[in-house]
C-alpha cells in the first residue's frame, strides 16, 4: 500500500516513474510531484505507469488535474505502461479518450 | 437464496490510510470464495470508491468506515456505512458518468467518477439512507461463463427513515 514516485530529466521535459498503488492515502504523493512539471510552459511530461498495480478514481483525478495544468500552458501529458487492470479503469470512464496513452513500454520518443 | 450465509465485518477510522486496509481484507474474502483474478481487482476498487466517498464526505471530524461483507450462495454483499450526516448521499448524487470524447478538457472535474465505477464494477448497487449511508454491493459469482443478475441496472436510492 506504498507509492514510489522518482523523477527522470528528459531532453524535451520530464518522465515520472511511479510504483505501488495510487489510491486516497497515495494520490497526494503523484500529485506533488506531477503538479509542479505540467504547470511549465509547454511541458512534456511521461508518467510511466509499469510499476503501478492498482488506481482508483483519487488517482484518475490527478491525472484529470494534470491534464488540465498541461492544456492551459500549452504541454503535452503522455502516459505509457499501463497494465491492462489500470488501462481498464481509464478506458471505463473515458479518460482514455482524452490523455495521450500508450501501453507500450517505450523511451521518450514521441 | 438465503440459506447459507458467511458474515464478516470489520470497523476502520474514516481516514485515507485505512482505505487499504479494507481493500485488502476484502481482497482476501474475495479470493477465498472463488472470485476470479479480474473479479477481485474490480471488488477491490469498487469498496475502495465506496470507503473513500465515506473519508471525503460523510464526517465533519472523525468517524468510522464499516465494512459488512456476507458471502451467499450466488453472489456476496459488500457493504459499506458510515454514520455521518446524511449529506454524504447528496455528495454522492453528484454523480457523473463516463467522460464523453467532446467534454473540454478544462470542464472536466477531477473527482466524482466514484460510484459510476461502482456501479461498472458492480452487479447491483443500491444507496440506502439512514441516519448515515450504506453503499450496497453485490457481485454474483459467474455460472457457465454468465454473470447472473446483470441484467441492466440503476442505483436505486433509499431512504430507510419512514
Amino acid at each position: 500500500m506504498n507509492l514510489d514516485v522518482k523523477t527522470e530529466t528528459l531532453a524535451e521535459g520530464a518522465k515520472l516513474l511511479v510504483s505501488g498503488e495510487i489510491d486516497a492515502y497515495t494520490a497526494p504523493q503523484l500529485k506533488e510531484a506531477l503538479m509542479p512539471l505540467a504547470e511549465k510552459r509547454e511541458a512534456y511530461v511521461v508518467v510511466d505507469l509499469d510499476g503501478v498495480n492498482y488506481i482508483d478514481s483519487t488517482g484518475l483525478g490527478i491525472f484529470v488535474g494534470a491534464l488540465k495544468a498541461a492544456d492551459q500552458n500549452n504541454g503535452t501529458l503522455r502516459l505509457i505502461s499501463l497494465n491492462e487492470r489500470v488501462r481498464r479503469l481509464f478506458s471505463i470512464t473515458g479518460l482514455d479518450e482524452m490523455i495521450d496513452i500508450d501501453e507500450k513500454r517505450e523511451g521518450t520518443g514521441k | 437464496m438465503t440459506a447459507h450465509q458467511d458474515l464478516i465485518e470489520m470497523k476502520v477510522p474514516a481516514k485515507p490510510e485505512y482505505v487499504g486496509i479494507v481493500r485488502l481484507t476484502v481482497s482476501g474474502v474475495a479470493n477465498r470464495v472463488g472470485y476470479t483474478y479480474d473479479e477481485i481487482e474490480d471488488i477491490k476498487v469498487a469498496i475502495a470508491e465506496a470507503c473513500t466517498n465515506v473519508v471525503d464526505h460523510a464526517y465533519h471530524d472523525e468517524g468510522l468506515i464499516s465494512l459488512e461483507v456476507s458471502v451467499r450462495e450466488q453472489f456476496v454483499e459488500f457493504r459499506i456505512t458510515d454514520y455521518g450526516r446524511d449529506a454524504n448521499a447528496g455528495e454522492l448524487k453528484k454523480y457523473r458518468g463516463p467522460i464523453q470524447p467532446d467534454e473540454p478538457i478544462q470542464e472536466l472535474t477531477e473527482g466524482g467518477l466514484g460510484l459510476f465505477l461502482i456501479e461498472s464494477l458492480m452487479d447491483d448497487v443500491e444507496i440506502k439512507q439512514n441516519k448515515g449511508v450504506a453503499i450496497v454491493m453485490k457481485k454474483f459469482f459467474l455460472k457457465d461463463g454468465v454473470t447472473h443478475g446483470t441484467d441492466g441496472f440503476e442505483t436505486k436510492t433509499t431512504n430507510e427513515n419512514r
